[in-house]
């Protein structure tokens, strides 16, 4: 319904064996919004990550999408849906050429619209600066352009909405810079965005609404200046 | 080169390998010869889930054999001519493929590979005990006085159907490498997870291709009792099948339509040899010490060697 938030997380929990991962998540996301999601490391952001995009099912709870019922459906269901993410460990096909990389989602997602698929990986690699090496395989890149390639990939679905879980872990400075530029141009260009990010200085310029999970459960959510200073955060990175 | 000129390309090698075979002269070409094909189809057939998905079958001789056996109830039943059973044989052994696909394959890789070893001891359980084909006695099949080819032998006529196979499943293979589903395929072997989340259909792709798989190993054992006129559980559900499913396309190359060729023909071939010179109680020491060696030595096969290893296809 007009209105309704492009991204509903309720009640979701998930459970391995004994040990609750994620307990009782509440999350609102509205179209063009980008929110940052943080936490300590085991705080539970890429099991909700996995969870949302069907990579991992959850037991409780239910996630709802562009006014779709995720529950059930498998992970390249929601891709065709409209929900992408990049990994925080970059998962290249590795036998693949950058170029074939970008084709597979232009190919499977169903989304990309009448373009030429040469056209669109074409486009793609260019805009993340890797247009020289279009036919190129994955192990001949760097870190930062693995990560680059990653979020190349994740936008050949043509998303409404991209995860990024920790596309800027181990990059310098300038490298940081090139990513959330990247992220912040693709927000632009419509795509709401959900950074999971350790690095504060880029969650703070990147994020309108901040997200805080600690051992599982949302302790945050709001104002990224103010979430910075409630107490319960300040509590969870620094002790008491 | 586009799919059709390939198919013609084929039809005109095979055409030149019957003829070869012809003026060679000698019969025993043509039973030699048959046994390279059949392992050409296999090792392809093979490889379409093994190489290009990445999901390993140890159960090749589970689906070959239902292939044979399928004969063997055809042949007792009807007077269906053998381009006929072969289909049929195909059908029954994709249906299997579909059904081990169905139940193992939402798991990961290695339990598809433990589940499809069980595959192949349950049926030959099941064929061992079902006394309409002869049960571990086995069945006597009787080659028909007439081929529907005038003036050529009978393992002439088979050498022939079995060129005719090979040349489906080649052209098969190929043109889902360079395709959307070639892809696909690929994506599953190299990260299942990231695949899903590229939009990949990966259930659906892989129970397509054990299906694909299963049902051209059937189509590659559905003549087997004509060659051999006696067929046991013994014999149809041999390791042999089993090892060489796996050994040939690993030498040759599993990342092309080419690979499973090259590795049938240079371990079929050996095999032919050593059956003829020593004993083929040499044949699986053969190919395990090659097999071994290929593992240690060149684990992209033949085809990784010259670096041709790396996808080339367009969709």
């Amino acid at each position: 319904m007009p209105g309704d938030p492009l991204l509903q997380v309720s009640g979701l929990g998930k459970r391995f064996g004994g040990f609750v991962a994620l307990e009782a998540i509440e999350l609102a996301v509205s179209d063009g919004e980008r929110v940052g999601l943080i936490g300590p490391n085991g705080s539970g952001k890429s099991t909700l990550v996995n969870c949302m995009c069907g990579t991992l099912r959850h037991e409780m709870g239910s996630v709802h999408f562009a006014g779709h019922t995720l529950d059930g459906l498998s992970a390249h269901e929601r891709t065709r849906l409209g929900m992408s993410r990049s990994f925080q460990l970059p998962r290249p096909f590795n036998t693949l050429s950058l170029a074939d990389n970008l084709r597979i989602p232009l190919l499977y997602a169903g989304r990309h619209g009448a373009q030429p698929i040469d056209e669109r990986c074409a486009e793609l690699l260019h805009m993340v600066g890797l247009a020289d090496k279009a036919t190129r395989l994955p192990r001949d890149l760097t870190q930062i352009e693995m990560r680059k390639l990653e979020l190349a990939r994740a936008m050949a679905a043509a998303p409404r909405l991209l995860i990024a879980d920790e596309a800027m872990a181990g990059l310098s400075h300038h490298e940081v810079d090139d990513i959330l530029a990247l992220l912040i141009r693709l927000n632009e260009q419509g795509v709401t965005v959900i950074l999971i990010e350790h690095i504060m200085r880029a969650v703070m310029h990147f994020s309108q609404r901040l997200v805080v999970l600690v051992a599982g459960r949302k302790i945050a959510d709001g104002d990224p200046a103010d979430v910075v200073r409630d107490p319960d955060v300040v509590r969870a990175y620094l002790g008491e | 080169m586009n799919g059709a000129k390939f198919v013609v390309l084929l039809l005109i090698v095979a055409a030149a390998v019957f003829g070869a075979a012809l003026a060679i002269g000698n019969a025993y070409v043509f039973f030699a010869g048959y046994v390279v094909l059949q392992y050409i189809a296999l090792a392809t057939a093979w490889n379409i889930l093994g190489g290009y998905t990445g999901y390993v079958n140890f159960g090749t001789a589970a689906f070959f054999a239902l292939g044979a056996y399928t004969t063997v109830v055809l042949h007792k039943l009807t007077s269906l001519p053998l381009p006929i059973m072969m289909p049929i044989g195909g059908i029954v052994s994709g249906i299997v493929g579909l059904g081990t696909g169905y139940l193992t394959l939402r798991l990961r890789g290695s339990f598809f590979s433990i589940a499809t070893l069980a595959l192949a001891v349950v049926v030959q359980t099941l064929i061992t005990n079902w006394d309409f084909v002869g049960g571990s006695r086995g069945a006597y099949i009787i080659r028909p006085m007439t081929t529907p080819l005038l003036g050529i032998d009978y393992i002439q006529y088979l050498f022939l159907v079995m060129l005719g196979l090979v040349v489906i499943v080649v052209a098969t293979a190929r043109a889902i490498e360079r395709s959307r589903l070639g892809y696909g395929f690929a994506t599953i072997r190299d990260d299942e997870v990231a695949a899903e989340a590229s939009g990949v259909p990966t259930l659906r792709l892989k129970l397509l291709a054990t299906t694909l798989s299963g049902a051209f190993m059937g189509m590659a054992g559905a003549p087997l009792p004509y060659y051999v006129t006696y067929l046991d559980p013994a014999s149809g559900f041999s390791l042999a099948y089993a090892v060489n499913g796996v050994a040939m396309p690993l030498v040759g190359g599993t990342s092309s339509w080419l690979g499973p060729i090259i590795g049938a023909i240079l371990l079929g071939t050996l095999q032919q040899v050593a059956t003829v010179t020593i004993s083929s109680a040499l044949n699986l020491l053969i190919v395990g010490l090659m097999l071994v060696g290929f593992v240690i030595v060149a684990p992209n096969g033949i085809l990784g060697l010259f670096g041709l290893g790396a996808r080339r296809a367009r969709a």
